[in-house]
């Protein structure tokens, strides 16, 4: 297990370092990077100041170092706009997001295990197809324009339901199934495809040929190895979510990351655009990290075989 | 006295999703098991042996369907029995062992759950009750500590062991069958021989009746009182042991007893049988065995040969062996 | 059997397999009707897409009151006419989502088939990069490159392949694997043909069946990715007609009703996007049966 630890942790850090290598590189190897990393409207001395503060005439393995080691400290500069420390300004904007991925997690997969395990069970059946074209429309309908009709169908038609902020309840309920609609159709998807495989597995089979309920077969022996997959997908799902949130915070005002990414580049404040992604990136690295751990405690074979 | 199974003129086919192709995977098989016997069903892969025995389960997958014949279990028609009444009957009086123990055992699942659960199942055992026979049921199975291996998980078993509580399973409600589908196949060969021995207690402890299917006829000669020879999916000789090894009448069955590597032998080469078995979609016209018959005549080409006995035991499908054969011809 | 037979006869197979039943013909229909729309759109659209009369704004659909048939889907928020600028849009969509899905391809396929076939240290580095890349949400890797870079209509054509190229990689570094064992490639090493000249004649035809595959499945992804680029204003940068920045400039007249600056772009890209999505998955079943775990 031990061993198992130590080698994902070495491709966490991997992945890490090459995320904000990619990062760095394509700021600084793409025309002037002093224009990006400046406040709009800045003047040819301010040019000038910034291309020496930041080292911009040395060599790219010593820049890099310098970027590391302001990141390492936490620094990862401040906002034009609101001049306020990025990392602050993320930190502070992160729990909305949360809160929004966790309330959108929870719609999809209340969707879309019970209908992923429905469509197997029943499989090729009427039930079946409908899930089929339900993961179709997921795939299809992009989650902000979803949110924008059902903005103008509950908002402005019906009156039911606030159209944008994040006041009460009744504000995450719109914003949540827009951005869950996808992943319902995905967590769907991925429930009818490993339940068939687990339907079909040897264990199952002698389940049956022991004379188990047909409930116990599926409810026991089925459910619970089918969950696996879906559940880890889940995981990284929800720091997805926080980072694809951008369009559907963006449509509902909702103040999270996503919100301030869309401001970063509204106002043209890049240090708010460069510290987003890469504090994203880096947290799916981390959670595939835990996520793969978690896996190894939940299925004792993974333990022992790697 | 009625014997505890009799099947008979058994037919069970595969169709293609649209309808179009049926396959023949059990074609007119008919034997009887009598109680505390044993039964060997001898086959190449795709003879289709684990179909009949999943027929006779009722478990068929869903593109399978009993085309006809009857099975009867303890007197009673097991085809004509709805779902329900079918479930109470495995498991606990009808039982089945796969041949890899480790797939089928659930991962997830303490050893000692998957015994309970049968019990529970079948017998409404109260949990601390079923646990309890769960231990005893390891022990039964010559599994050492059971009390410990009884809450450990199937991965920290060794396959050997694996397999026997996939044993203990099967016995755990007292069944009068126990159908073992090739057991020993995944096991190494050194754990072969015990578990072989294992099962053989078993039996006769409990006066349990045995159908043993298998591809090795050393394990048939060892543990069976009667054997059936599988061909593309009908019995092409069925009889006692003795006369099965001792004076075999079917082509196919005296070719699979000569491939036998017998120690000792003066000649150095295994006579192995020519040709492959035939596509179960896409069998010859006759016999389906004479393209590979070393005794083949005309009339094998041209027509399957019907059952004809001949001993009062001993029955066979061949135009060369039973030549007088009487019966309709089916293509 | 060697390499440029088995490619040859893969690509006759190829055609072959398409007259078979189950053939999507709606979806393949809408996609050929967007894209004869988006060719000729210059005659087919009535009005001008980028040019509007202030005094004429948000004029309804032609079936609603108010509505005239001036303009059979309404007007924007400057007076632009909306079924010009959703003909238009179809252009932009089309010519996006094409270049990008071929772009990806062919930088995924090569590094995929570069990676596959040499192994060693070149195959590390290019899958970690991948791997790395993946992980990475294509919206949030896009936006940023956007921002970097500045938004144009060639940009975004770059940076979408740019994102997208490791979902190729991945794939067809895995069937180049596979092919690698295969009896043709093993007799092109022993008859001495150069690495180049293997990867290009004997492994480039067999994978280009999964990499038309997923250039289907990715068209719906592509698409989706760059409405919502322009929706968030990084996109095809106004005043072209892309259906993501309709989209943006809907948004401005949602509360007070004006339902159709929303819904009609949008349904646009439903429709592109699912039978893209119908097509994608009919040939990935009829093409190559080892793809279905795609």
């Amino acid at each position: 297990m031990k061993r198992f630890i130590v080698k994902r942790l070495g491709y966490a850090i991997l992945s890490l370092l090459l995320l904000s290598l990619t990062i760095f590189l394509f700021v600084r190897l793409t025309g002037d990077p002093a224009v990006l990393l400046v406040e709009p409207g800045a003047s040819k001395e301010d040019l000038a100041a910034i291309h020496a503060q930041l080292g911009l005439d040395r060599p790219l393995w010593v820049q890099y170092g310098q970027f590391m080691s302001s990141l390492l400290r936490g620094d990862l500069g401040n906002s034009f706009y609101y001049r306020t420390p990025v990392l602050d300004l993320y930190l502070s904007r992160l729990p909305y997001s949360l809160l929004l991925a966790a309330a959108a997690m929870v719609f999809s997969l209340l969707v879309g295990i019970p209908s992923g395990i429905l469509a197997a069970v029943r499989v090729n059946r009427w039930w079946d197809s409908a899930g089929k074209l339900f993961a179709l429309l997921g795939l299809s309908l992009p989650s902000f324009w979803v949110g924008l009709v059902m903005i103008l169908f509950f908002s402005v038609y019906l009156g039911w339901l606030p159209s944008s902020g994040s006041g009460s309840a009744l504000h995450v309920i719109m914003p949540a199934f827009a951005l869950g609609w996808y992943f319902a159709a995905a967590h769907m998807r991925l429930t009818r495809s490993s339940m068939l495989e687990v339907l079909g597995s040897e264990y199952v089979k002698l389940a049956r040929l022991k004379g188990l309920p047909e409930a116990l077969v599926i409810g026991k022996h089925a459910f619970k190895n089918a969950l696996i997959p879906v559940l880890t997908l889940a995981g990284i799902n929800l720091v997805i979510m926080v980072n694809v949130a951008v369009v559907v915070e963006t449509v509902f005002a909702w103040p999270g990351v996503g919100r301030l990414l869309y401001e970063g580049i509204a106002f043209r404040d890049f240090p708010v655009v460069q510290a987003t992604v890469l504090i994203g990136g880096a947290m799916i690295v981390v959670v595939n990290f835990f996520v793969d751990i978690l896996y190894a405690v939940i299925d004792p074979r993974i333990r022992y075989e790697r | 006295m009625s014997a505890l199974l009799e099947v008979s003129g058994l037919c069970t086919q595969y169709v293609s999703a649209r309808g179009t192709r049926v396959t023949r995977a059990v074609d007119d098989v008919s034997f009887t098991l009598e109680a505390g016997r044993t039964l060997g069903i001898v086959g190449e892969s795709g003879s289709g042996k684990t179909t009949l025995a999943l027929t006779l389960m009722r478990l068929l997958p869903p593109a399978a369907r009993i085309a006809g014949g009857s099975v009867r279990f303890g007197g009673e028609e097991l085809l004509t029995k709805p779902d329900g009444e079918m479930r109470a009957i495995r498991g606990k009086r009808l039982a089945m062992i796969l041949q890899d123990p480790m797939a089928s055992l659930n991962p997830l699942f303490t050893v000692g759950d998957q015994i309970a659960e049968t019990l529970r199942a079948h017998e409404a055992t109260p949990r601390r009750a079923a646990w309890t026979r769960a231990r005893e049921l390891l022990a039964a199975v010559n599994i050492a500590a059971p009390a410990r291996r009884v809450g450990e998980y199937p991965h920290q078993l060794s396959g050997g062991m694996r397999q026997r509580v996939v044993g203990a399973i099967a016995i755990s409600c007292g069944p009068q069958l126990l159908i073992a589908d090739e057991p020993t196949t995944s096991l190494d060969v050194t754990i072969q021989a015990q578990y072989l021995k294992l099962l053989g207690d078993i039996q006769r402890a409990r006066g349990l009746a045995m159908i043993f299917i298998t591809h090795n006829l050393g394990i048939v000669a060892r543990m069976c009182d009667q054997v059936a020879v599988m061909y593309a999916g009908r019995l092409v000789e069925t009889g006692p042991v003795r006369s099965i090894f001792n004076e075999p009448a079917h082509p196919y069955t005296r070719a699979l007893i000569e491939s036998i590597p017998k120690f000792g032998d003066a000649a150095e080469r295994l006579t192995a049988i020519e040709g492959q078995p035939p596509d179960p979609a896409a069998l010859p016209p006759g016999c389906a065995f004479h393209p590979r018959c070393p005794y083949v005549i005309d009339r094998c080409r041209a027509e399957a040969p019907p059952e004809s006995h001949l001993s009062p035991q001993h029955r066979t499908r061949c135009w060369v062996a039973a030549p007088a054969a009487v019966g309709a011809a089916r293509g | 059997m060697n390499g440029s037979r088995a490619a040859s006869l893969t690509v006759a197979w190829r055609f072959a397999a398409l007259r078979v039943e189950g053939f999507p013909w709606i979806p393949t229909a809408i996609l050929s009707t967007i894209a004869l729309v988006a060719i000729f759109a210059n005659v087919l659209a009535p009005y001008n897409p980028e040019v509007g009369v202030l005094g004429d704004r948000f004029r309804p659909p032609a079936w609603q009151a108010g509505g005239s048939e001036a303009h059979l889907l309404g007007t924007d928020h400057v007076g632009r006419d909306v079924l010009s600028r959703l003909i238009f849009g179809a252009r932009v969509s089309m010519v996006v989502g094409f270049t990008a899905v071929i772009v990806a391809g062919i930088l995924g396929t090569t590094l995929g088939i570069l990676s596959g076939y040499l192994g060693g240290w070149v195959d590390q580095v290019i899958m970690r990069v991948t791997d790395t890349w993946l992980a990475l949400p294509a919206l949030t890797f896009a936006i940023f490159l956007a921002a970097v870079v500045g938004p144009s209509e060639m940009n975004i054509v770059i940076i979408l392949g740019a994102v997208y190229w490791t979902r190729y990689a991945r794939v067809i570094r895995g069937e180049v694997l596979s092919l690698r064992e295969r009896d043709f490639v093993r007799l092109a090493i022993v008859a001495g043909c150069s690495k180049k000249t293997i990867m290009r004649r004997h492994i480039l035809p067999n994978v280009l069946n999964s990499a038309i595959v997923l250039g289907t499945l990715m068209l719906g992804v592509v698409i989706v990715t760059e409405a919502a680029l322009s929706f968030l204003g990084v996109g095809v940068p106004p005043p072209k007609p892309a259906w993501g920045l309709m989209l943006a400039d809907g948004k401005k007249g949602l509360m007070a009703g004006y339902w159709w600056l929303t819904v009609l772009p949008g349904l646009c890209i439903m429709l592109m996007v699912l039978s893209a999505n119908l097509l994608g998955d009919w040939l990935r079943v009829k093409l190559d049966p080892q793809l279905r775990q795609l």
